[in-house]
């Protein structure tokens, strides 16, 4: 079994007849519902919902708080390498870009290391493009070994991994991995990874159930939205993360919703997703997934990310390079895509702060 | 108020709470302070010694027990590395075991949370074991050498209140060890329902943490448990469900 299954069963649905059968009195029933089913959760991102986001919106809210309080995970990428051997379109690692690559040496990535927990944070997510040569697993665990000196989670967002590999990085002291599909309808998945490992789409698509299996303490999905119909995209998204919900409810699920951001490159083919759409993405799935963590990225602009705040999220990155060596180094790569929030871990803390929420800095521990 | 006894401690309040959850720690003083609560509990998962500003145990008084618990295990054993961790980092021998495999209901695991219990019983620790109220696991846990037993009343952070009333009843009747209603209390009527019930304490975390005055809440939760545990020790009178007959079944006995 995989969600494989799950995607083939539903991505045939006709959901533009779905959307105009939805009528308010549906979306009302979800929103007061305790345990949504699937279709609940379409009716939510049907256009029809658009004139009941408030209501949401208060729902969802109500729910954030009961099951995570009123606290915020803080997070830091540290990026470890650039080099990559994948063309994918959208991305401005691309193998085909005339960028700056580089790549930490241990002691660069001991430097990363000094600086950021000198902030505070303690947890940390590292970050690789896809090349066996330049950042193979070997790789991978030696810098797990310098970074466990100074964080109490460390999580990666690599290429996808064999269960194997799994298990070895969870030895070495990894406790969460994010990985996103990018975009989950196959055909323009296809399309846009050109070349290179990265095509394998079934591969990446059990990625975070191989992870599970492996016994990672957390898992965190997503797609990079703006590569298909945002409607159907969060639909596959919310399937996705109820399924290793519900197979594996002892690894902690959770959803980024990162947007297409401008980088290197030029891609063209964006699928655009508004403010009120990303919104909209967000209520639905707090309701649909009530104790999902939700994650928002620098690639938010500050005020918009500080609205969306009461909404659901429940973890956010700050103090943010996606530059390799950003956080230290004098030469430093070309980045992956621009970040919108540049505000620094303080200037976080305190926002959180003033908007009544608190800033939670660790919330693993090496066991 | 007569003092409640766990692990060789007598205590002057029968309100334990927790720390999560708060939009800041720097209101967590005046919480416990106005909750009148000697126990705290907190996740280890969130102390940070190493840094002044961002731990925990800065803002608990030093009068007070820490109650360090084991929120993030899965299995008995990342509960009893947990609750070792704890101990060297110097929160005490007092430990309450989560062991919770199960993130979409949060509901604890009693098998695994029984073995994690026996073998920290066996090293020393004071242990307060969280768990789904069963009486067959909380007599296992009597036996594993629990200090104490925590029934959910619902699902943590639900505030749903005592829904599993009449399990809980059976413990307080059947287990000879203080009963601790923890998870699901969201109103201070319902801590005094319980507290009413026999329960010789409760824990409270989220109903406090995200009202909209946490000081006041905790010392409405302080009194509640207070005037249950009053009313528990003065026997309520007998609950008629009718009136007295005023021509009786049993006259004829004696005519």
């Amino acid at each position: 079994m995989s969600f494989y299954n799950e995607y083939l069963e539903f991505k045939n649905i006709d959901f533009s007849t779905f959307f105009s059968k939805v009528k308010k009195s549906d979306i009302l029933r979800a929103i007061d519902k305790d345990g949504l089913d699937k279709y609940d959760f379409l009716a939510l991102l049907s256009p029809s919902a658009e004139g009941l986001l408030e209501t949401m919106a208060q729902r969802a809210h109500s729910l954030t708080t009961r099951h995570f309080g009123k606290a915020i995970l803080l997070y830091t990428p540290m990026y470890l390498s650039n080099h990559c051997v994948n063309k994918c379109s959208y991305c401005g690692f691309n193998t085909s870009n005339d960028i700056y690559r580089k790549k930490l040496s241990l002691k660069e990535i001991e430097e990363e290391a000094k600086t950021i927990s000198s902030s505070g944070l303690r947890h940390i997510l590292i970050l690789t493009g896809e090349s066996k040569k330049a950042s193979p697993i070997s790789y991978i665990l030696d810098a797990i070994k310098i970074l466990k000196k100074y964080f109490d989670s460390i999580s990666i967002e690599i290429y996808p991994l064999t269960e194997e590999e799994y298990r070895e990085v969870i030895t070495a002291g990894v406790d969460s991995v994010t990985i996103y599909q990018e975009v989950y309808y196959e055909d323009i998945y296809d399309r846009i990874h050109i070349s290179g490992p990265k095509k394998n789409y079934r591969f990446r698509l059990d990625a975070p159930e191989r992870a599970c299996s492996a016994k990672m303490r957390g898992v965190n999905i997503g797609s990079l939205l703006g590569l298909w119909d945002w409607r159907k995209e969060a639909f596959f998204i919310g399937l996705h993360a109820e399924y290793l919900q519900s197979k594996y409810p002892d690894v902690e699920i959770s959803i980024s919703l990162p947007r297409l951001r401008p980088h290197t490159g030029s891609f063209d083919e964006i699928y655009p997703v508004d403010n009120k759409a990303l919104v909209q993405i967000m209520l639905a799935l707090r309701l649909f997934l009530p104790r999902a963590g939700i994650t928002i990225s620098t690639r938010e602009e500050e005020s918009f990310r500080d609205n969306l705040i009461p909404l659901g999220v429940t973890k956010m990155s700050a103090g943010v390079s996606t530059e390799v060596g950003g956080h230290s180094s004098k030469t430093k790569s070309d980045n992956q895509f621009e970040i919108s929030d540049k505000r620094s871990v303080e200037d976080i803390k305190k926002m959180l702060l003033s908007k009544g929420y608190q800033p939670v800095l660790k919330d693993w521990m090496h066991i | 108020m007569d003092k409640l006894s766990i692990g060789g401690k007598l205590l002057d309040s029968r309100l334990l709470i927790g720390t999560g959850k708060f939009p800041n720690k720097s209101i967590i003083p005046r919480v416990i302070e106005s909750s009148e609560s000697k126990v705290i509990t907190m996740a280890l998962r969130r102390v940070d010694l190493n840094s002044q500003e961002e731990n925990i145990l800065d803002y608990i008084p030093k009068d007070c027990i820490l109650l360090p618990n084991t929120s993030g295990a899965r299995n008995a054993k990342e509960a009893v590395r947990i609750a070792r961790l704890a101990k060297a980092m110097g929160c005490g021998n007092w430990i309450k075991i989560e062991v919770i495999s199960d993130n979409k209901y949060l509901l604890p695991d009693n098998y695994e949370t029984a073995k994690a219990t026996e073998v920290l019983a066996k090293e020393g620790f004071i242990v307060l074991p969280y768990m789904s109220p069963d009486l067959m696991a909380a007599k296992s846990l009597v036996d594993a050498g629990a200090a104490a037993v925590m029934p959910l009343g619902a699902p943590i952070g639900t505030n749903r209140g005592l829904q599993t009333k009449e399990l809980i009843r059976i413990l307080i009747d059947e287990i000879n060890l203080p009963i601790i209603v923890d998870a699901g209390i969201g109103k201070p009527s319902q801590a005094a329902e319980a507290m009413e019930m026999g329960a010789k304490a409760v824990l409270v975390n989220t109903a406090i943490a995200t009202a909209g005055n946490p000081v006041e809440m905790a010392r409405a939760f302080s009194l509640s448990v207070k005037a249950g545990r009053m009313a528990y020790l003065a026997k309520a009178g007998a609950q008629r469900q009718y009136a007295e007959a005023s021509s009786p079944l049993t006259g004829f006995l004696n005519d």
